[in-house]
């Protein structure tokens, strides 16, 4: 075979697994009844990919190829152990799976619902449904995972192999919750997402302030989330929230690499096709009238995507989106970010009072944004004194190197006016 | 069916002589909700209080119950449900969660030969 019938092989297979993986793994699943055999059955498929499609060509439907490849593994798998799997529990009940190899392509399309709900189920804990959704729903390696979270490949193997095993042993079924239950279960598929963004937006620790990688993983999941329930209205503010947030990627840091706040950033720059399809977004949202936690953050991220300049932003509105917030989500982090806002509408002293206020909450302590917010609510009250104080406290709990090297900055400058 | 066993969790000693008219009559009812969310009891039980614990650590023998804490086991019972989303639906209607709570454990199934 002809190298560029090789090169184009492992493109395609490639392609196929960022977008195909978790339609391939959730399809065979439902057969498996096991995630375990799922997962080796879809490996084998995309090896199998790499070979056949360099000799025979890439298919037509690389997603449904690779489906009735995996599944024909399963069910092989199924037929050999067939005794030892009967007295295994099993993911789904033997009626409810398909036990004939069906035609390619018509896998029904809540598969990945399925996959997404039982990855985020709450009797896993919140590591445990991040790391599966990424290493089930997403296809990233184990070892990829690791390095984002920061830990071993040892530990975040064994918390992958922890979790699939509660799976099978407690149980925990495969399927997309009952109308009653959806909201509660829904929070948290969303709130695991939002997670993946935060980690990849803003790296907790290192030198990078944007793990881009993750960031894209998010967006993708929730786009595949809203396609296949396009009526969830919470869904919709995700991705608007996430688009809207995303849009200023290419400006949160100069050159040097040098945190840039909101303020100083280069608005021409900002990406304005992900802030109108956010914006968009935003109002769909909206206009179901069940607006949520997302939606309205969404929303406060669209009224910055479209301000003029910092200054200009529609400070009152912002503020009344946080009252809103605040109603459906009452976290001091939120309480604190709506003391941003007032300082812009009734002045740094008003946000003073609130953020005092604050840090007797025992949840932001050790928070570093709570100091730093004290810190320039000083720097402009002209208390240099105290907002250096308030830089170093922020100084002490800071791990992001982009966001040490911008508070150090702060430090200096007010250190020079006192 | 996976089977699980559901232990019972109430506070410190737990008395069953000393369970409240309301926490009786919720009881009563129990295992008909069990049976209409699909689930089935195999077997239970209720303790003595946990002051009539002995606990075994190597060779040493103490009075009270192996761990000390603000809430003791105060029974168990071996639930059959289709899946661990049923049992939990059931587990949170047993009164102990009000004042206490429950775990909910899957059954250890030997793996066949």
């Amino acid at each position: 075979m002809s190298d560029a019938a090789t090169v184009a092989a492992e493109r395609a297979v490639a392609d196929a697994h960022r977008r195909e993986w978790a339609f391939v793994l959730a399809a065979t699943a439902r057969v498996a009844g096991d995630l375990d055999v799922a997962e080796e059955c879809v490996q084998d498929a995309y090896l199998a990919a790499l070979a056949a499609w360099a000799r025979d060509g890439v298919p037509d439907k690389p997603g449904a190829w690779l489906t009735a490849t995996a599944k024909r593994k399963a069910l092989d798998v199924l037929r050999r152990e067939k005794v030892f799997r009967t007295k295994m529990p099993l993911l789904v009940e033997p009626a409810e799976a398909e036990m004939t190899d069906e035609p390619a392509g018509d896998a029904v399309p809540d598969d990945r619902l399925r996959l997404v709900f039982t990855c985020c189920h709450p009797a896993l804990a919140r590591e445990a449904q991040v790391a599966l959704t990424l290493r089930l729903v997403c296809g990233v390696a184990t070892g990829d995972i690791a390095r984002a979270f920061l830990v071993s490949e040892t530990t975040m193997a064994a918390r992958v192999t922890r979790a699939k095993k509660k799976i099978a042993a407690a149980r925990i079924p495969y399927r997309v919750p009952e109308a009653a239950e959806l909201p509660e279960r829904l929070d948290a598929v969303l709130t695991v997402i939002h997670l993946l963004f935060t980690t990849g937006h803003t790296a907790p620790t290192g030198a990078g302030l944007v793990r881009a990688d993750l960031v894209d993983r998010a967006v993708h999941l929730t786009r595949m989330l809203l396609a296949l329930m396009p009526d969830e209205p919470e869904v919709r503010g995700l991705l608007a929230l996430l688009l809207l947030t995303d849009a200023r990627r290419a400006t949160r840091t100069d050159d040097s690499g040098r945190l840039l706040v909101l303020e100083e950033q280069d608005r021409s720059r900002w990406d304005r096709a992900a802030i109108a399809e956010g914006n968009h977004l935003v109002l769909g949202s909206f206009r179901t009238g069940r607006v949520g936690r997302y939606a309205l953050q969404a929303a406060i991220a669209s009224l910055h995507a479209v301000a003029p300049d910092y200054a200009a932003t529609d400070w009152p509105q912002v503020v009344r989106l946080y009252d809103e917030l605040l109603k459906r989500w009452p976290s001091p982090v939120v309480a604190l970010n709506r003391a941003v806002a007032v300082s812009m509408v009734d002045g740094p002293a008003a946000a003073l009072a609130d953020v005092d206020l604050l840090a007797a909450d025992p949840h932001l302590a050790g928070y570093h944004y709570l100091p730093a917010v004290r810190a320039d609510l000083l720097r402009r009250l002209d208390r240099p004194a105290e907002a250096a104080d308030a830089y170093r406290t922020a100084l002490n709990l800071v791990d992001n190197e982009a966001e040490r090297a911008f508070l150090t900055a702060r430090l200096t400058e007010v250190s020079e006016a006192g | 069916m996976a089977q699980y066993a559901v232990l019972v969790y109430s506070p410190a000693p737990a008395d069953p002589m000393d369970l409240t008219p309301d926490y009786v009559a919720l009881l009563e009812r129990y295992g008909d909700q069990v049976t209409e969310l699909g689930g089935q009891i195999l077997t239970g039980f209720a303790l003595q209080p946990s002051t009539t614990a002995t606990a075994i650590r190597g060779d040493l023998v103490t009075d009270g119950p192996f761990i000390e804490a603000k809430e003791v086991v105060a029974g168990f019972f071996v639930l059959e449900a289709p899946d661990l989303d049923v049992a939990l639906k059931i587990a949170k209607l047993n009164p102990a969660t009000i004042d206490g709570g429950v775990e909910v454990r899957p059954l250890f199934q030997p793996p066949a030969e």
